[in-house]
């Protein structure tokens, strides 16, 4: 495969914090790319460098083999959809298509003649003369992809397009991108916060964090195989514990030594371990090579999930079998369940699942017993 | 937005009004101190100050003869009247911006455009317009005497000054109250009423303390042009009652510069002491209420 | 409205309106008398009409008025432009204050101010009247800018961001994205700052009280020198027509404004309609 961008030693500040640590990364023609990551990571950072809109501090970015480090973005075989689509609200939906060939003076049925073949291929025809606000989200959506590709760059850059559409129509979507992507053949550049979505359209995904890149792989590599803690943590639900390597093929966790298919590790090495929640089978107690009392069980339509204390680490365990609040039970975990990864920085910064996000950990469970303290009936005696 | 092209644009948009604003805001503004600061033959004296706070004369009012400090007094005076002035809008414009507000859109846009007009207006034509009322010969006692009342005698004494004042600044104390309390969310009053409170509490609690920023803008709009006019005293007043805007024309006129840009430099340093003090006693409160 | 609403609100009606409905009424009157209506006559407009010197300074006001809007509004434009990308935060401090000082200062102290410097320096060039029409522009432009800007500013902090950076994506250099992209978006408030620069400069006695020559004479300047005097009724019909004058663009802004409410309503219902198809 040819690369088309090659982003080599990129780094990026603004007012002394560090967006961009040192990149590096290549992008190959007639990719699914996709940048993944939670706000603040740095990923519409990239983006906006390789469009042409920051300059990186250091490093340099090329394009098809050409350093364009000071290439301003009208001059770059690049185009971009915006995050909430930056359609111009004073020109109506084909003006908009035909922007940058007016721009370019292209020959007026020329224009006509590719505007009504760009519109067509998002499923817009007979929308040229409509207003762009008066368009609903998904329509605004398919004028900037329309707008963007008109052009033919060569690569598409996309800003969080779907982050405003609501949760069917980003569905569908999904799908349309994918399906025009394959259709044109144009490499695409695809930024998210959205791991599921990241995971069901890319041929490839970023993962990242604090301005670094965490891991680049296909979508199944980076679920089956994360790099470290916060790859397990960002992508799907894990239950990630300290553990240690007695030798190849046996890793020790949870007070319990375990068969597993890592290896290459030095003897004793400490380890971060991951076990998906699907991947646990519930046994009786005595069969399980853990044991654990239930302390919550949620019907989620496909499945339970349970959360099972097991000498103190919340484990959340995804299963069709019904189990009861404080039944005592036992877990089997199979050896190609469990993944090993080396330390990193972000080890033991992702606990159990006492909660499920960062802000209740802080709060605590202190507020919930001083409501009951409230007396509300001396309160409404005042009325 | 590239670092590059960035600098450039800013380069071409920011320096022409720069320059402009420093060569003709801040500039001019130590041409006053300079001229306050120097005599005539541009020598450094503190004369032209200390002429403001010491020079006195006489003031004969019938029956004994006072000597006063002529411009502590004219500036007192001007102070006082600037805050009756600005009492009486505030009293009469709020009630008026809170039924502009509570009304519905077309009253509103109506009573809006209504306000306006009499802004549009030079606000020289509109003291000449209360002169030709307050006269003693005018419409006011000519209207007084078609009813059998004995005429009065108005024009020349403070309250016609302040008559003047409140008309011509009426509409600066409306519209920015009137802006602020438009944009309060109706969904506000109903929550406090929802909570037990009577409409006097709901006024008094919510709403008074919301539309806080919209009074103290008006004040500061109505006070500001009040306590520096020049023209309606010497309309409204006969001449009698020099503001101390007066002051500054008269010596304007008299070409004595030195001394108008002495009393321009204190009006100033008064003022933005005053406007300091001012913003930060009313963010205190705001942040209070 | 409850009634006593209505009662107060044509209270403040007539306590605004009178004194210019007196005007309005006294313009017409055949007698001299400021008291007495003694008959209708439109011997004052005529006389008006007559008076080359108001007519020179309606025309000068004219000119000024439209100069100074001009410049300002071009200016005010792209200083808030370039305020608006500023990053620097002391840079940024300073050109605010810059600019809000001449609305938070009183009139008299800006024209003073201005009337200062243009002495000096023109007693530097050995000038004997410093004062002219230029400086009157100057002086006319300096207090209109912050107008323009305080217009213009917001609109382009409401912008989207990404609106000129899409022009640019899509080919336009940086000027001409300005341009076709940009500033369609706050044209809105570019139309408004230039308005209020065009009333501002239009109504302003003290700046230019301060700041005018002998030889140019703008219309507040005359009616001060006109009310100097005793006035004759010549005035009132002077007032008459602004009253007019300002009445029908007030009206005309209106039904425009109206007009827009109107188109953005039936986009919005294009809108619901679009959704509603969908679903």
């Amino acid at each position: 495969m040819k690369k088309i961008i090659e982003l080599k030693n990129i780094s990026k500040s603004f007012d002394d914090q560090v967006v961009l640590d040192h990149i590096n990364l290549d992008i190959y023609d007639n990719e699914f790319i996709t940048l993944l990551g939670p706000s603040g990571c740095g990923k519409t950072t990239t983006l906006r460098i390789i469009g042409g809109f920051e300059t990186p501090d250091t490093g340099d970015v090329i394009f098809m083999g050409e350093n364009i480090n000071d290439l301003p973005p009208y001059k770059r075989n690049v185009n971009t959809v915006f995050q909430r689509y930056a359609l111009f609200p004073h020109l109506n939906v084909f003006e908009n298509v035909a922007f940058s060939l007016r721009e370019k003076k292209m020959p007026k049925d020329e224009i006509n003649r590719r505007v009504t073949e760009m519109l067509a291929l998002v499923a817009l025809k007979g929308f040229e003369k409509r207003a762009v606000t008066s368009l609903s989200g998904g329509q605004q959506q398919r004028v900037a992809i329309a707008r963007a590709l008109v052009n033919q760059p060569k690569v598409l850059l996309l800003d969080e397009p779907l982050a405003a559409l609501d949760l069917k129509l980003r569905k569908d979507m999904q799908v349309e991108l994918k399906n025009i992507q394959k259709a044109t053949g144009i490499t695409f550049v695809f930024v998210t916060h959205d791991q599921e979505e990241a995971l069901s359209m890319s041929d490839t995904v970023v993962v990242m964090s604090e301005g670094q890149i965490q891991q680049i792989g296909t979508p199944v590599d980076i679920y089956n195989e994360p790099e470290n803690a916060f790859v397990a943590d960002f992508i799907g639900e894990s239950n990630i514990l300290d553990g240690v390597m007695l030798e190849d093929y046996k890793v020790r966790f949870a007070g319990h030594t375990f068969t597993c298919v890592d290896k290459g590790f030095s003897p004793r090495e400490p380890v971060d371990v991951v076990v998906r929640p699907e991947d646990v089978d519930i046994v009786p107690e005595e069969k399980g090579m853990l044991r654990g009392i239930v302390t919550s069980v949620t019907f989620l339509g496909v499945h339970y999930e349970i959360i099972v204390d097991i000498g103190g680490f919340k484990w959340m365990i995804q299963t069709t079998d019904f189990c009861d609040v404080d039944e005592h039970i036992g877990l089997s975990i199979d050896p190609d369940a469990i993944h090993i990864m080396k330390k990193s920085k972000y080890s033991g910064m992702f606990g159990d699942y006492s909660s499920f996000s960062d802000e209740m950990d802080e709060i605590g469970e202190v507020e919930i017993e001083e409501l009951g303290e409230i007396d509300l009936e001396s309160e409404s005696a005042h009325e | 937005m590239n670092n590059k092209t960035r600098s450039v644009i800013q380069r071409m948009t920011l320096t022409p009004y720069s320059i402009w604003a420093v060569l003709f805001i801040a500039v001019p503004l130590l041409f006053v101190a300079y001229y306050a600061f120097t005599d005539s033959a541009f020598h450094f004296t503190f004369d032209n100050i200390t002429r403001f706070f010491t020079a006195t004369s006489q003031i004969d009012d019938g029956e004994t003869v006072r000597e006063v400090h002529t411009y502590l007094v004219i500036f007192w005076r001007s102070l006082k009247l600037a805050i009756i002035s600005t009492f009486f809008c505030l009293l009469m414009g709020y009630p008026l911006a809170y039924i502009m507000a509570r009304a519905e859109s077309r009253t509103q846009n109506i009573l809006l455009t209504l306000i306006m007009i009499p802004m549009w207006m030079n606000f020289l034509i509109r003291t000449y317009a209360w002169m030709t009322i307050l006269q003693d010969t005018g419409i006011l006692n000519g209207f007084l005497s078609v009813l059998h009342l004995p005429r009065i005698h108005i024009i020349g004494t403070e309250s016609a000054v302040v008559i003047g004042m409140v008309y011509d600044y009426f509409p600066y104390m409306v519209l920015p109250i009137y802006s602020i309390m438009a944009k309060l969310d109706v969904k506000l009053l109903e929550a406090a009423s929802d909570l037990g409170c009577p409409a006097v509490s709901v006024l008094r609690r919510v709403i008074w303390p919301l539309s806080l920023p919209g009074v103290l803008s008006g004040i500061t709009m109505v006070l500001i042009p009040s306590i520096s006019t020049f023209y309606i005293s010497q309309k409204l007043g006969n001449g009698k009652f020099f503001l101390i805007g007066d002051a500054i024309e008269g010596q304007y006129v008299a070409n004595n510069l030195h001394f108008a840009a002495a009393i321009a430099f204190i009006l100033m340093v008064i003022l933005l002491v005053c406007m300091a003090l001012f913003t930060k006693l009313a963010n205190r409160k705001i942040i209070v209420a | 409205m409850k009634r006593a609403s209505k009662i107060y609100t044509a209270l403040m009606m007539i306590f605004l309106f009178a004194p210019i409905a007196i005007l309005l009424v006294f313009s017409f009157n055949e007698a001299k008398s400021l008291s007495v209506f003694s008959g209708f006559s439109l011997k004052w407009y005529r006389e008006l009409f007559r008076d080359t010197e108001t007519l020179k300074a309606v025309r000068n006001t004219l000119i000024l008025a439209v100069a100074a809007a001009l410049i300002s509004t071009v200016m005010g434009t792209a200083a808030a432009v370039g305020m608006n990308k500023l990053r620097n935060k002391y840079l940024r401090t300073a050109l605010d204050s810059l600019t809000n000082i001449p609305m938070i200062n009183p009139d008299i102290i800006t024209g003073i101010s201005l009337m200062l410097m243009f002495v000096f320096v023109g007693r530097l060039f050995g000038a004997a009247t410093s004062l002219n029409f230029g400086t009157m522009l100057i002086s006319h432009i300096t207090f209109c800018l912050p107008y323009v800007i305080l217009q213009v500013l917001p609109k382009l902090q409401q912008m989207d961001k990404a609106l000129p950076e899409a022009a640019m994506d899509l080919g336009c250099t940086p000027l001409r994205a300005f341009f076709k992209a940009e500033l369609p978006e706050i044209m809105p408030g570019v139309i408004t700052g230039m308005i209020m620069a065009f009333t501002l400069s239009l109504d302003d006695f003290v700046i230019s009280y301060f700041t005018s020559g002998n030889g140019f004479q703008t219309l507040p300047i005359r009616i001060y020198n006109m009310t100097k005097k005793t006035v004759t009724p010549k005035m009132y019909a002077l007032a008459t027509i602004i009253f007019f004058v300002i009445l029908t663009l007030l009206l005309i802004s209106n039904l425009y404004d109206e007009e827009m409410v109107q188109k953005r309503r039936e986009k919005k219902l294009n809108k619901k309609q679009a959704k509603e198809a969908k679903t």
